[in-house]
């Protein structure tokens, strides 16, 4: 019997704002504990919050960009719990009307497939703070930075059937938020958070109980969290056991996810709207101007490299799935390098050094510019294809510049007819055998003939000459 | 000099009759030699200091008109660097870091705080009687309570301990202990003053008010006391008018509804010839008096026993032994931490009432009550609505009886049932007042006004004239 | 709708507050008598009044993003009931 794996996803993604969601205190990352925490955000008595304007444009700028249903008129509501690093004893979110309702989301599968996932609704509410409890032995240390950042909670449809389309979607997600700047994506910081919901069931049947997966900080994780809690309830309901519905912690160095019965113990959280806050109503103009605003989008994006710019939508894909590196690659086309090449160079070399070096493309040692340049020495002739690679190494070991290199080390492309006959004559002449062999109709000797010259050339000959010679030569 | 009016005060630093330093230690040695328990905290030092820089001012010609005045201010407003304990054992050892917007607006006009006045804790109670630091005696009988929750507000002001007093109402707390205390108080529309730095309650009921002497005295306060506050997002962005400036309109063919509800059973008939004596003055002041309904006011205590509940239970859980306020000692762990800080920290009404919310919004039980109270809540506001398309103000009863003695109410209920002619102003958001109305027995008994959202000049226009016809307002309790 | 002492316990919990078991028959007893009051609204015929959550028809006001509050810090912690290393503590939370 086959197993359905059924995964919706919650995202915290929390918006790239200076002050908290609802005070005036910074929501700068790293600072002194407890330094940002301003009375509102203790929740002293008597203090009360006021919504961040730039925080519901964020959210409007989410909504249409995943062609959402905007409410008009959303509600904020108090969540009720007790937890130390929980100042007022609730958090202030969004309950029965976030102010995102449904929309979706389209992603592609490794199969090269689109696949449309459905968002259920997108709500607005503010961060705790941290509890840290490796700093003191008989206690627990509490710092309220963070209480208050605002987050926007994105929240899928069941739609994902495994680990592999998860971890797709909320790249897709993360791609998304930065792409419209409402979210730095930095996941080492849990700027932006993954919780998974996972079941399984047999095919065609109802939908098995859930757990939820918390503290996943990559995309790794994701996938491997979601991959060993399939295994976990399979072997259950194998073993004819049932899956209790909880919430889960991954551990990334046990790989494996336990039960988190602390956090479940009472949860019956007695949401109501937050008498301190009025219904947040979302005029026309407010509206049309966000979506004035809205930058170009990953999709959007990914049509016009394939239509204007003549790349395959493999390509277009790849290129658009991180804004930073739509960035670039645009960089180098505005300068007028040809596009396929660009793309080639910065989804193959480029993405390869990158990855063996841990690097995030906004690191990259060598700029767009740099690359346009190398690209550009391709283009006119002035190095092979072939040379450019060796050429690209020793720029990103900081060697110089592409001209620089290339002067220094001679790789100056043969261009100069006259210079690339006379080596070929001297090939031609010390391998009378292979030049019989090719006269006989040993057609594929050609490429041996392309090598020795090659060879002799030092790899600066150029190819397309080269080969047109000695065609020439040897008809 | 302590039975002068704001209004005489105001003439009586400006002619230089005397300093806001002697009528500061005049009103300060009152309190110190006062029983009535009214205050939680006397700031003699602060309040000397700033008569003393108030008095410069004035020299100066740097000053307002009520730089200089002192006050007393309900323990439920932040004051920086002094205790604001709202009541509670939870908060008795809370210096503030921060000033409430009243706070702030009031010092911005040099005004002298005397002390900070008892009431029931977190402003839950209709007597005083749940106070952490006792309850406070009516100066009219010592015997008696003052009513609640601004007991000590209403006291202080009744006994000239002080020229005014601020107050928050939430379901009666300035009207009632003002028409116990035979005062003159006003709450007024939601969204009115700022509920900024002042201990939330019940958020959606919480309104802030001048406790005073006169109507007069009521207007030249809330002038200080209102506006438009960027920190709180349920306070109006409306222009605040000078509310002294209608006091003397004619109220000639005034409307005067006298809602059928507010004269039925359970209202004691001493109170009740009293309310219908100022009726009768009224209508010899030419007004026009007409019998109409609110219907759905009978459901208010309900409502507001469900609402009111429901918003503090959650806004008391922030008071948890973590930042501020009461630990208990040695917890043992973070559950143990919890429990016994709050169940120290609080008094028996105030966990009764989180007990109420927390059920009331639990699980299966939101709908039936939080929700249907909601709607209750709609129709109450509604019969307003109604009503005010007939007249301009509504007046009745504030309380069904007189003070009454203290511990003699011990059941929650029957406290509760007091509250019947109060609760829907605070649900409609309605502004309200009492005003002294007249004796029953040797007590106070007070006259309330209600008016339409937005109608403070209106109805201190009405109350004024009142007082400009009746002498109850000038009537302060026997010296001991 | 009447509480039974198992229910006002767990109520009790929900709002972290104790209740001592010789104290629960006489809580109980005392919420049951308050809410037979409130169970008068489930006579009360609301018809489609929409429930009302604010007694003022407002929409929420907007605040510009900019950061305006200063750290104080060492004032907010000077009144914390215990503090060590800049971090208000607890005992010891087991996760």
């Amino acid at each position: 019997m086959t197993w359905e794996t059924v995964i919706g996803l919650e995202i915290h993604s929390q918006l790239r704002t200076k002050s908290k969601i609802f005070s005036g205190a910074s929501t700068a990352f790293g600072s002194k504990a407890n330094t940002q925490a301003c009375a509102v955000d203790l929740g002293f008595p008597g203090v009360l919050p006021v919504l961040n304007e730039e925080v519901v444009k964020m959210a409007l700028r989410f909504g249409l960009s995943v062609d959402a249903a905007i409410n008009k008129h959303s509600i904020f509501a108090r969540k009720n719990y007790f937890y130390p690093d929980l100042p007022k004893g609730y958090q202030i979110s969004q309950f029965e009307i976030p102010i995102v309702g449904q929309g979706s989301i389209e992603i592609t599968l490794e199969s090269g497939d689109n696949k449309t996932v459905g968002i259920t609704r997108a709500h607005l509410e503010e961060d705790a703070g941290k509890s840290i409890h490796d700093l003191y032995d008989d206690y627990t240390a509490i710092d309220l930075n963070r209480a208050g950042t605002p987050l926007l909670e994105i929240v899928s449809e069941p739609d994902m059937s495994s680990a592999k389309e998860a971890v797709a979607y909320a790249k897709k997600i993360h791609a998304l938020v930065q792409y419209i700047e409402i979210c730095d994506g930095n996941m080492q910081e849990g700027s932006f958070r993954c919780d998974a919901n996972v079941s399984v069931r047999k095919q065609g049947e109802e939908l098995g109980t859930r757990s939820e997966l918390k503290n996943i900080n990559s995309f790794k994780f994701l996938e491997k969290a979601i991959n060993i809690e399939v295994e976990r309830q399979i072997d259950i309901l194998e073993e004819g056991g049932s899956v209790v519905q909880e919430t889960r912690l991954y551990d990334s160095i046990k790989n494996e996810t336990r039960s988190m019965r602390s956090k479940e113990e009472a949860n019956d959280y007695r949401y109501f709207p937050d008498p301190d806050l009025l219904p947040v109503v979302i005029s026309d103009e407010l509206l049309e101007e966000i979506k004035k605003e809205l930058p170009e989008l990953p999709t959007e994006k990914k049509i016009r490299f394939i239509d204007s710019l003549g790349l395959s939508s493999y390509d277009a894909e790849v290129l658009t799935s991180q804004k930073e590196m739509a960035d670039y690659f645009e960089n180098i086309i505005k300068q007028g390098a040809d596009a396929k090449l660009s793309a080639n160079w910065v989804m193959g070399d480029l993405s390869a050094a990158l990855n063996k070096s841990q690097l995030e493309i906004v690191d990259s040692p060598i700029s767009s510019g740099e690359l346009f340049l190398l690209i550009s020495r391709i283009t006119d002739n002035t190095i092979s294809g072939k040379i450019a690679k060796d050429v690209f190494k020793l720029m990103w070991d900081g060697k110089g510049t592409a001209d620089e290199i290339i002067e220094k080390q001679g790789l100056k492309q043969m261009t100069d007819s006259s210079a690339i006959e006379s080596i070929i004559d001297d090939v031609i002449e010390n391998n009378p055998g292979q030049v019989q062999q090719f006269k006989d109709g040993n057609s594929k000797l050609l490429g041996f003939f392309i090598g020795q010259v090659m060879k002799a050339s030092k790899g600066k000959a150029n190819p397309k000459q080269v080969n047109e010679i000695l065609n020439e030569k040897l008809s | 000099m302590h039975n002068l009016t704001v209004a005489k005060i105001i003439k009586g630093l400006k002619n230089k009759d005397f300093s806001s330093f002697e009528l500061t230690q005049h009103y300060l040695d009152r309190i110190k030699n006062s029983d009535l328990n009214a205050f939680i905290s006397i700031t003699e030092d602060e309040a000397l200091s700033q008569a003393k820089e108030a008095d410069k001012k004035i020299t100066k010609g740097d000053s307002s008109i009520l730089t200089g005045m002192p006050y007393a201010h309900k323990d439920i407003f932040c004051t920086k660097g002094v205790k604001t304990s709202a009541g509670s054992k939870m908060l008795d050892s809370f210096i503030s870091p921060y000033d409430a917007t009243v706070t702030k607006k009031l010092n911005n006009e040099n005004m002298v705080m005397l002390g900070k006045t008892n009431m029931d804790e977190f402003a839950m109670g209709s007597s005083n009687e749940n106070s952490y630091f006792g309850p406070v005696q009516n100066p009219w009988d010592i015997n008696k309570v003052p009513g609640g929750s601004s007991g000590g507000s209403a006291a202080a002001v009744a006994a000239r301990l002080s020229p005014f007093a601020t107050g928050t109402d939430t379901g009666g707390s300035i009207r009632q202990p003002a028409s116990l205390c035979g005062i003159t108080g006003l709450k007024p529309t939601y969204g009115r003053i700022s509920r900024y730095g002042m201990i939330a309650y019940a958020s959606s009921l919480d309104q802030a008010g001048p406790m005073t002497q006169t109507v007069e005295d009521a207007a030249i306060i809330l002038n200080a006391m209102a506006g438009f506050d960027k920190h709180d997002s349920t306070s109006a962005n409306k222009s605040v008018p000078d509310y002294t400036q209608c006091l003397e309109n004619s109220i000639n063919g005034l409307k005067i509804g006298l809602p059928k509800e507010y004269f039925s059973e359970g209202l004691d008939s001493g109170v009740e010839k009293i309310v219908m004596q100022s009726i009768k003055e009224y209508e010899s002041m030419g007004a026009e008096i007409k019998e109409i309904s609110l219907p759905n006011s009978v459901h208010a205590i309900p409502a507001y026993y469900i609402v009111a509940p429901c918003e503090c239970s959650s806004n008391l859980s922030r008071f948890d032994g973590v930042r501020y306020g009461y630990r208990c000692k040695a917890p043992k762990d973070l559950n143990d931490l919890y429990l016994r800080s709050r169940s120290e920290g609080f008094g028996e009404e105030v966990k009764r009432r989180i007990m109420i919310g927390a059920y009331a919004l639990s699980a299966g039980y939101y709908d039936a009550y939080y929700l249907k109270a909601q709607k209750v809540r709609q129709l109450i506001s509604e019969d307003f609505k109604k009503a005010f398309n007939k007249v301009d103000v509504i007046m009745g009863p504030v309380s069904p009886t007189v003070a009454f003695d203290l511990g003699s109410v011990k059941d929650p209920v029957s406290m509760y049932l007091a509250d019947i002619y109060t609760l829907s102003v605070n649900l409609a958001g309605l502004p309200g007042m009492s005003i002294p109305a007249g004796f029953s027995g040797n007590l106070p008994v007070g006259l309330q006004l209600i008016g339409n959202h937005w109608s403070e000049e209106l109805l201190l226009n009405v109350a004024h004239q009142f007082q400009m016809r009746t002498d109850w307002h000038n009537n302060s309790p026997a010296e001991k | 709708m009447s509480l039974d002492n198992k229910k006002v316990k767990e109520i009790a919990h929900l709002a972290r507050l104790n209740i001592e078991d010789s104290d629960i028959e006489q809580a109980t007893a005392e919420l049951n008598n308050i809410l037979s009051l409130m169970d008068k609204l489930g006579e009360i015929d609301t018809g489609d009044a929409e429930p009302m959550a604010h007694p003022l028809k407002m929409s929420q006001r907007l605040r510009e993003d900019k950061v305006l509050e200063d750290d104080l810090s060492e004032e907010f912690q000077a009144i914390a009931p215990k503090t060590g290393k800049g971090h208000f503590l607890v005992p010891t939370v087991i996760e």
